[in-house]
């Protein structure tokens, strides 16, 4: 697995996401485990939200569905040291066949992540928000639904596997994803972030990406490459060689384990463990190793 | 490879497969023709049962808006679209239940949008 360390991928995998010593911060704030300025540059944490599905409506699965995204955004601020960035990985609203009701929901939901204390957000898409209209409306309220962007020697892909609705990437934006990692260096950390798995995680739930195969094709060559993801809220964890993935919870509701229900119905809200199954998680950047920390953190403590 | 096969496969060649099989008085396997309607947000039928080893030919209409037809047990996958009927077939060689689902987001209840095919004995 090069330098993503295999033992640690399957110690993340079998405990659940809550792993590794987190010494990273603690680095950079510089309480006696300071180290030398290349590699503080090098270090550094984001926040992964995702499937906030805003506008949903069902008070079984979430009595909480206008206070669930409040809650998050709330924790996030509360959390010791600020994130770099936030990325949200998609379906940010639940859809609707109401173009004016899309619009709003995306307005409501941009005024309440505005609170973020973290001022860089990064958004994209999920198949919720953008594929009734190719992402028209989505692009109106939070800009292209493919870009990269470079953080402290990381490349980010963000990838828009949704705004077609057969879930696929496509050509021109195969061509595009081709052409940006031909800038780059062989060894370069990528982090690929898309709202589909980009394996065929369960197609029985359409839990797949129609073309992912191309892209992972396009990946490969590159030896340090990471993907964060969305869609099928609930924390999972898979290696296409040596590429990890690694699935994120929902902020509105979870859904079963791949094939383990007859439907991919929503897990029903339990008045017991209220936010069981919601979350979002910090993801740690060891740039120079191309390794990722990550724990995941419920919406409310305790 | 033995002169039997070798003399099918040129006479194939030579003929065409349908040609060979009315040469060679080979009746066609009986194909089961099954229609399925596609509508938000559900397939009609939603459970259908064939046999295992039996051709089966699936007709797929929309009632209403772009729909897909997704079988990934049996790698069978159509576009279902309005006005047009979409015509799939294969050969189920295993028995047990296996899902289907519309893999084109069609929207709220797009989620929902699944069936079964059952294969028995």
């Amino acid at each position: 697995m090069n330098e993503f360390d295999r033992r640690d991928f399957l110690k993340l995998a079998g405990l659940g996401g809550v792993v590794f010593a987190s010494g990273l911060r603690a680095r950079v704030l510089g309480d006696g485990l300071r180290k030398d300025e290349e590699t503080k540059a090098e270090e550094f944490y984001f926040v992964q939200l995702s499937d906030t599905h805003w506008g949903f409506d069902g008070p079984k699965v979430n009595p909480d569905a206008q206070g669930t995204l409040k809650k998050a955004v709330a924790a996030v601020n509360s959390l010791d040291t600020q994130p770099d960035f936030v990325v949200f990985t998609g379906d940010l609203t639940h859809t609707t066949d109401d173009p004016k009701a899309r619009r709003e929901r995306m307005a409501e939901f941009k005024e309440i992540v505005s609170k973020l204390k973290v001022k860089t957000v990064r958004f994209m898409a999920g198949e919720h928000d953008a594929s009734l209209d190719r992402g028209e409306a989505y692009q109106e309220f939070f800009g292209d639904l493919h870009y990269s962007f470079d953080h402290k020697g990381a490349h980010f892909i963000v990838l828009d596997n949704v705004s077609d609705p057969q879930a696929i990437i496509g050509e021109a934006q195969l061509k595009w994803l081709q052409a940006d990692l031909k800038r780059l260096k062989r060894d370069t950390p990528i982090v690929a972030l898309t709202h589909r798995p980009l394996f065929d995680l369960y197609p029985q739930w359409d839990w797949a990406t129609r073309d992912a195969a191309a892209v992972i094709d396009a990946l490969m060559p590159y030896p340090n490459v990471t993907v964060f993801y969305g869609h099928i809220h609930q924390e999972h964890h898979h290696l296409t060689g040596h590429i990890a993935h690694h699935a994120a919870k929902s902020l509105m509701f979870p859904l079963p384990a791949p094939g383990s229900a007859p439907k991919r119905a929503p897990v029903p809200w339990d008045p017991a463990a209220p936010y069981k199954g919601l979350g979002f998680r910090e993801v740690e950047a060891e740039v120079k190793k191309a390794k990722y920390e990550i724990t995941e953190l419920p919406v409310t403590k305790g | 490879m033995n002169r039997t096969i070798i003399l099918l496969m040129a006479l194939t060649a030579a003929l065409g497969t349908a040609t060979l099989a009315s040469a060679l008085k080979i009746a066609p396997a009986t194909e089961t023709v099954i229609r399925l309607k596609a509508k938000n947000f559900e397939f009609t039928p939603g459970e259908i049962t064939v046999k295992k080893g039996a051709p089966v030919i699936l007709e797929l209409t929309s009632e209403d808006r772009a729909h897909g037809f997704n079988l990934p047990d049996f790698s069978v996958r159509t576009d279902v679209k309005p006005g047009v009927v979409s015509r799939v077939s294969f050969k189920p060689e295993k028995t047990g239940r296996f899902g289907f689902t519309c893999d084109v987001f069609c929207g709220s209840g797009h989620e929902d949008m699944s069936g079964t095919l059952v294969v028995t004995e």
